[in-house]
């Protein structure tokens, strides 16, 4: 490869990177700002930080959304895990049928997917949506089959001869399963978790559909507060998106840290 | 009873029985229903007869397929020249273009927003451009990260071969690497094509007042019109059944939630 395509290439990376970037860090770099609109500003402040961290409103809708989003996966990583480890030693037919019902809410759009959930809990089954139960039920529906998806591969990489040996050495099946099974599936397991909560964090449709009229996510917020005239209330927003994307940042390097940290064990295993 | 492993699959068979399928029944029987429960097409015909909603089906194709072309042209030079640029730390590159997924979209499209109102003063002025840069941006990552897996799991000595047996680089990326990294393609024109007929918070934020097929929608909540609202889910139904067939995409493809597993 020449010179010149690879200055070429390494320009359109950054440019594309430019794209992504650029808004979330002029939003950030705004933030610690007195500036309603990008482009002018008189002094830097901590302002929005405050109004974010005081205002009640704002408190209860991140504590919601996190806790939702925390119990919801919860309960999406029992269900999917299980519901995986069982299809998976089911009859092929059961299996099949399953796993194509599993695939529906992965390619629908969650529009629909929050519209008729409120219309089967809310509008026929009569479930009141201030019980939180057709909310709790909408998120754990979108991300359920998102867990059976990351535990199945690994149940297919497992050796099935490890579950009937703990069995001949005198396990009783649960023993193996707890002691045998789940541990080989735990990587599946905690991706599986960990793609429920980014799920249930980033929702809007399914929220929106489905939620209390007192309740809030952070999207169902942001999105009304886009809709409202209250500076004070968008610019604080702007923080919340500034600490957000630095938590992100945080974890994926840490998680970046970790796996490089992990595999050159491996290599020095490897060439020890 | 006896413990076995079938049963584990019991609760999670149920729920899916309970709150995936039977969902869609209720779409099917409030879709061909009306007011007083009788069963009609009326929503059905309704809405290929009426100029507004079938105008609302050709601006959602229109954006869906702008934005998923935009979204390709840039996805697939990025996903290719990382998975063949000697970088060293490819990894935390792909991570670098997969980050913003994780991010709240809403608060996303609000730094967009503000952007876009900086550069071009009044929002309202170019609806459609502004749409297609909304949804690009939110769905870009989407697109990438399916076509880097395919690519980097591509078998290099295929397009050794290739060259050894005469072809320049243009004929074999066109007919070997290309063809090659389609189920990535096809898999990232599913996540983005599809959120793009029915995300209509983004036209909202970014102030586009015209209707998408998943506007229609939002609107029958609105206003409690449950028959009207379950037609147009049944007709989105139907168009990315339509898609499933003709893309055939594997399952182990979909990247929503960003895993890189």
């Amino acid at each position: 490869m020449t010179g010149k395509i690879r200055i070429g290439r390494l320009v359109f990376l950054i440019l594309v990177l430019l794209f992504l970037y650029i808004p979330i860090l002029l939003l950030a770099f705004y933030s610690f700002t007195n500036a309603s609109v990008f482009g002018s500003f008189s002094s830097f402040s901590l302002k929005n930080y405050v109004t974010l961290f005081t205002t009640p409103d704002m408190q209860n809708m991140i504590l919601g959304t996190v806790v939702l989003a925390l119990l919801s996966s919860a309960i999406a990583t029992v269900l999917g895990t299980s519901g995986a480890i069982g299809f998976f030693y089911s009859k092929r037919r059961t299996t099949r049928f399953f796993s194509s019902v599993n695939q529906i809410p992965v390619i629908n759009a969650d529009v629909v997917t929050g519209f008729s959930l409120c219309i089967l809990l809310v509008v026929v089954l009569g479930i009141g949506k201030d019980t939180y139960i057709p909310l709790v039920l909408g998120h754990v529906a979108l991300s359920a089959p998102f867990v059976y998806l990351s535990v199945i591969p690994k149940l297919k990489q497992m050796d099935p001869s490890l579950y009937e040996a703990a069995l001949d050495l005198g396990a009783t099946p649960k023993t193996a399963l707890f002691k045998v099974i789940i541990p080989q599936l735990f990587s599946g397991i905690v991706s599986g978790f960990m793609l429920a909560i980014t799920l249930s964090l980033d929702d809007y449709f399914i929220a929106t559909y489905t939620k209390p009229a007192t309740f809030d996510t952070i999207s169902t917020y942001v999105v009304n507060a886009t809709k409202g005239t209250h500076t004070e209330v968008k610019t604080a927003l702007w923080a919340l998106s500034t600490l957000i994307f630095v938590i992100v940042l945080v974890i994926v390097i840490a998680m970046n840290v970790r796996a490089a940290k992990s595999s050159s064990a491996r290599q020095q295993r490897r060439n020890g | 009873m006896r413990f076995s492993r079938k049963a584990l699959g019991i609760p999670y068979g149920i729920f899916l029985l309970l709150f995936v399928a039977a969902p869609l029944a209720v779409l099917f029987y409030y879709a061909f229903t009306n007011g007083s429960g009788q069963f009609t097409f009326r929503n059905l015909t309704g809405f290929f007869t009426d100029a507004n909603t079938l105008g609302t089906l050709f601006y959602s194709f229109a954006l869906a397929f702008v934005t998923t072309v935009v979204c390709l042209l840039i996805a697939y030079p990025t996903a290719y020249f990382l998975a063949h640029s000697r970088l060293k730390s490819k990894s935390v590159m792909i991570m670098l273009f997969i980050m913003p997924m994780w991010i709240n979209f809403s608060l996303r499209i609000t730094a967009l927003k503000e952007l876009l109102t900086m550069i071009e003063g009044n929002l309202a002025c170019y609806p459609f451009l502004n749409s297609v840069l909304g949804m690009t941006y939110d769905f870009l990552p989407f697109m990438i990260l399916p076509i880097y897996n395919v690519l980097t799991r591509l078998d290099q000595s295929l397009v050794e071969a290739a060259k050894d047996l005469g072809a320049n680089n243009t004929r074999t990326f066109l007919k070997v690497t290309l063809p090659l990294s389609m189920p990535g393609v096809m898999s990232g024109v599913m996540m983005v094509f599809l959120p793009a007929m029915t995300n209509y918070v983004v036209l909202d934020m970014l102030y586009n007042s015209t209707y998408i097929m998943g506007s229609l929608i939002g609107s029958y909540f609105s206003a409690y019109n449950w028959h009207g609202g379950s037609m147009i889910s049944l007709i989105l139904l139907g168009i990315i059944c339509l898609f499933t067939l003709l893309t055939d995409t594997d399952k182990e493809e979909n990247v929503r939630g960003g895993t890189l597993l």
